[in-house]
């Protein structure tokens, strides 16, 4: 156990003396931490999100429950778990009550791999502020990526109901086409670090505020293509056709209610935190940040970044109107996965040597020309036989 | 005895077959379903008045008949129902969609849902309480259905109307047509997914409805233009309000601009989508921006100058495409034209009464009812009686903010309206929206919807 342990996470100073009783009850604690963590911020973030919504559109927002009603959420979640849980007629039960859950547990499995910063020694055992820092790390992410696809796409076909449908399958779509440009862009991020450890990606951004971070190399690039395929990736808006308000008035959970749709709404804000940390982490240098007063204060210097990050998520939300499906679908296939695939080339290149880097870069270049060229002509072509007035049947 | 249900257990539904509730459906109207049925429950000439709204087009221009399948297969397309409770119908609007996968096949709004007879209730009031009814038609622009009713009234009556009243007249209605394009602005903002445009929106609003609220003591449902006048004279530091309001306006217009018509998400979401042509939006009877945005310059302010128009500087905006961005940057325009219209008005502001002193039609001043018997039975008897208009039919047509807006009366002599028909833009211009989505997505469906901008109030009455 303790050898097996050890292998599956190499170089955890809290495995180097074997696993103990005690160890086992760090972790216990760690787990507990991290959920107790995770589920305070997604009360603390709906309220964050509903207070900046509301004074950039010169509003106070909610201000009764609580002090400045902060505790609105708090109250909101107690409301709904109150509620009946409605099944409908039509819905396929056993999969309707699953898909919440399917929904939620990917993102809390992700936030197990955000190194929150630095470590702790507690009793002769050291441990990092991480639940865990397997060697594939950031794959973990990917992977729960994939997987809360289903919470959505489960959730919207087995409500047996038009508009969750449309939703459902407009989610799938898109997430699945998101997937791609994530994945390339932290590849980037792995072949620029030399590692798919969490861990060991922050330690290569370290010493000096902003100018080692990821963010800075490969021009931003890596950053601005993950950011957009992130903020796809959890359909929040300008990117949120899953749930569409306006269009699907609420989607995929429309059927939902009580527990069940407080757990979506639960999931869908612990992805933002989770993907803000995992944003952080990738380019921002996680914890990296100048000492204060000589003492390290990494996770307040994370939770600063964090927070940076959540209001940008909260500003594109307030300002930006919502793209149509297809636009969607050509921001993703035909921008961002040319534009990730390219820079992997160059940056695989250039780890090898400058010459490669070059050359990846011309023949990206051409590539990347070519691609705008072919798009064109397609776009003419499928002008010229429409004839301006939409036809009525294409064929499906 | 087993048969009997016990008590409390809700009575077994009526199953009803698919067949037996199509026939139910089309046997409520003249013009079969009112609800959007499968292509293989419509007859041709239902489909055909479909695409080319619910009114009857010239079939040449409904449809190309070699554009459409007839024979399309059910099980591709699927029904949706939007409305008539939902975030982005605009009140009780609801609209049923053929689609495919994401795309809109055919469109029918279904309309009726805030009909509450006020037509009706008009024929039963007598013509001096005419505008509190019409003023909660189309309830974005209560002075405009005033001034409409009012119009038509004066025509009957023959009441001649001084000046002052005029321009209080237009200088309400430009500020109410400001304050409905601002509110439209917001929806379209909200309805595209903009959210905070949306606030932005009706915190401008807000301004024109304080104003409102000073002038007529009320903010929406004013009952302020009446026949023969206005209800009261403008307040004292109206100059100031008018000023303050038409330079936040114009700076806030900016402000706009920079976050929706240089937006590029937003420019996507609007350009090429909902496009109308010419001939398509005359033979539907848009008016409007709707209209305007497809080449036509038709505007009744210019073309047939009612109040004093014509005695004002104003352009009137047009479009070249018919799509929403054209829609959008029309409405946008007309804001600002709206604003001068206001600063000319302001500044040219005639003294006098503000409203006339008609015997047959408007009530004489407070004071004099205290000293002069004769003003108190004529009080009286305008108030039990009525003002009685000759026998004959009059109709004005108006500009509203969302297009033609004209009260028909006819009068048979008597106090009362024998009939009151508002020919409102609204109704007209939802039968556009069958040939706007078609083809379209979705969102382009409710982009559409917003474009329109109609008031249910008024496609109902």
């Amino acid at each position: 156990m303790t050898s097996a342990l050890a292998a599956l996470y190499p170089g955890d100073p809290l495995f180097a003396k074997g696993a103990d009783l005690w160890v086992w009850v760090i972790l216990l604690v760690k787990l507990v931490v991290v959920f107790a963590i995770l589920m305070v911020s997604v009360l603390f973030v709906i309220m964050y999100e509903r207070k900046v919504v509301a004074r950039l559109g010169n509003r106070w927002g909610p201000n009764r429950a609580g002090p400045n009603g902060w505790l609105q959420s708090l109250a909101d979640g107690l409301k709904l778990f109150f509620k009946e849980a409605l099944v409908p007629a039509q819905a396929d039960k056993v999969v309707y009550r699953l898909a919440p859950v399917v929904a939620m547990v990917p993102v809390f499995v992700t936030f197990a791999i955000v190194p929150v910063g630095g470590t702790l020694t507690i009793g002769g055992y050291t441990t990092r502020l991480q639940l865990a820092d397997p060697p594939w790390g950031i794959l973990v992410m990917l992977m729960a990526s994939s997987i809360s696809v289903y919470g959505v796409l489960l959730a919207g076909w087995a409500s047996g109901s038009k508009y969750p449908l449309i939703g459902s399958v407009r989610a799938s779509a898109q997430m699945v086409s998101y997937e791609a440009a994530l994945g390339l862009s932290v590849a980037t991020v792995v072949l620029l670090t030399g590692s798919l450890h969490t861990s060991a990606i922050v330690a290569a951004q370290h010493g000096g505020f902003l100018y080692h971070w990821n963010i800075l190399r490969g021009f931003g690039a890596p950053f601005a293509i993950f950011s957009i395929a992130i903020t796809a990736e959890m359909t929040r808006p300008p990117f949120d056709l899953v749930e569409a308000e306006e269009e699907l008035a609420g989607g995929f959970n429309m059927e939902y209610s009580s527990v069940a749709f407080a757990l979506f709404y639960l999931a869908e804000y612990a992805a933002l935190v989770t993907n803000s940390a995992i944003i952080a982490t990738l380019f921002l240098g996680g914890p990296d940040g100048p000492r204060i007063a000589g003492h390290s204060v990494g996770p307040v210097w994370f939770t600063l970044k964090v927070l940076i990050l959540l209001y940008v998520f909260v500003w594109a939300r307030a300002t930006l109107p919502r793209l149509r499906y297809d636009q969607l679908m050509d921001l993703g296939w035909k921008r961002l996965i040319p534009g990730a695939l390219a820079l992997l080339l160059v940056v695989a290149g250039a780890r090898v040597s400058w010459r490669y880097g070059l050359a990846a870069l011309a023949g990206s270049m051409i590539a990347l020309l070519l691609l705008a060229r072919a798009i064109e002509v397609g776009r003419a072509g499928s002008g010229k036989e429409q004839g301006g007035m939409p036809s009525e049947l294409e064929s499906p | 005895m087993t048969s009997v249900p016990a008590p409390g257990t809700p009575p077994a539904p009526v199953r009803q077959s698919r067949q037996q509730l199509v026939e139910l459906l089309k046997a409520k109207t003249s013009e079969g379903a009112q609800e959007l049925l499968a292509r293989h429950e419509t007859s041709i000439k239902e489909l055909r008045a479909e695409l080319g709204g619910v009114l009857r087009l010239p079939e040449g221009v409904a449809l190309d008949s070699g554009d459409f399948n007839y024979e399309a297969p059910d099980d591709e397309t699927m029904i949706l129902n939007l409305g008539p409770n939902h975030p982005s119908t605009h009140g009780v609007l609801r609209v049923m969609a053929e689609i495919r996968g994401e795309q809109v096949l055919r469109t029918k709004p279904v309309v009726g849902y805030l009909h509450t007879g006020m037509e009706k209730t008009g024929e039963e009031l007598m013509y001096h309480q005419g505008s509190t009814n019409v003023t909660r038609m189309d309830y974005l622009s209560p002075f405009f259905n005033e001034t409409a009713y009012c119009l038509s009234v004066e025509c009957l009556a023959g009441i001649e109307v001084p000046p002052r009243a005029t321009w209080i007249r237009m200088l309400m209605c430009e500020l109410n047509r400001i304050a409905s394009h601002l509110l439209w602005l917001a929806t379209n903002g909200a309805d595209l997914g903009a959210l905070n445009m949306m606030v932005y929106g009706w915190r401008d609003r807000e301004l024109l409805l304080a104003f409102f609220e000073k002038v007529t003591g009320l903010r929406m449902n004013h009952n302020y233009v009446r026949p023969g006048g206005v209800a009261a004279d403008l307040p004292d530091g109206w100059r100031d309000d008018v000023a303050a309001i038409c330079d936040t306006v114009e700076r806030r217009m900016d402000e706009y601009d920079r976050l929706l018509t240089g937006q590029p998400v937003f420019q996507e979401r609007m350009d090429g989508v909902g496009a109308l042509d010419a001939a398509t939006a005359v033979s539907l009877g848009l008016s409007g921006p709707l209209l305007r945005s497809t080449g036509v310059a038709y505007d009744v302010r210019r073309d047939f100058p009612y109040l004093a128009y014509d005695e004002v500087d104003f352009d009137v905006m047009v479009g070249t495409n018919g799509d929403c961005w054209d829609r959008f940057a029309i409405r946008m325009a007309e804001i600002r034209e709206s604003v001068k219209i206001v600063r000319q008005v302001a500044k040219a502001m005639p003294r006098g009464d503000y409203r006339a002193q008609d015997k047959k039609a408007t009530p004489p001043p407070r004071n004099r009812i205290d000293e002069s018997m004769e003003a108190l039975i004529l009080h009286f008897k305008l108030f039990t009686e009525g003002p009685r208009p000759p026998a004959g039919d009059a109709y004005v047509p108006t500009e509203s903010p969302r297009g033609e807006l004209g009260c028909y009366i006819v009068s048979d002599g008597s106090s009362r309206p024998y009939r009151l028909h508002m020919r409102t833009p609204s109704f007209a211009n939802l039968q556009a929206l069958a040939p706007m989505a078609r083809g379209g997505f979705i969102p382009d469906l409710i982009a559409c919807i917003s474009s329109i901008d109609p008031v249910l109030g008024d496609v109902d009455r």
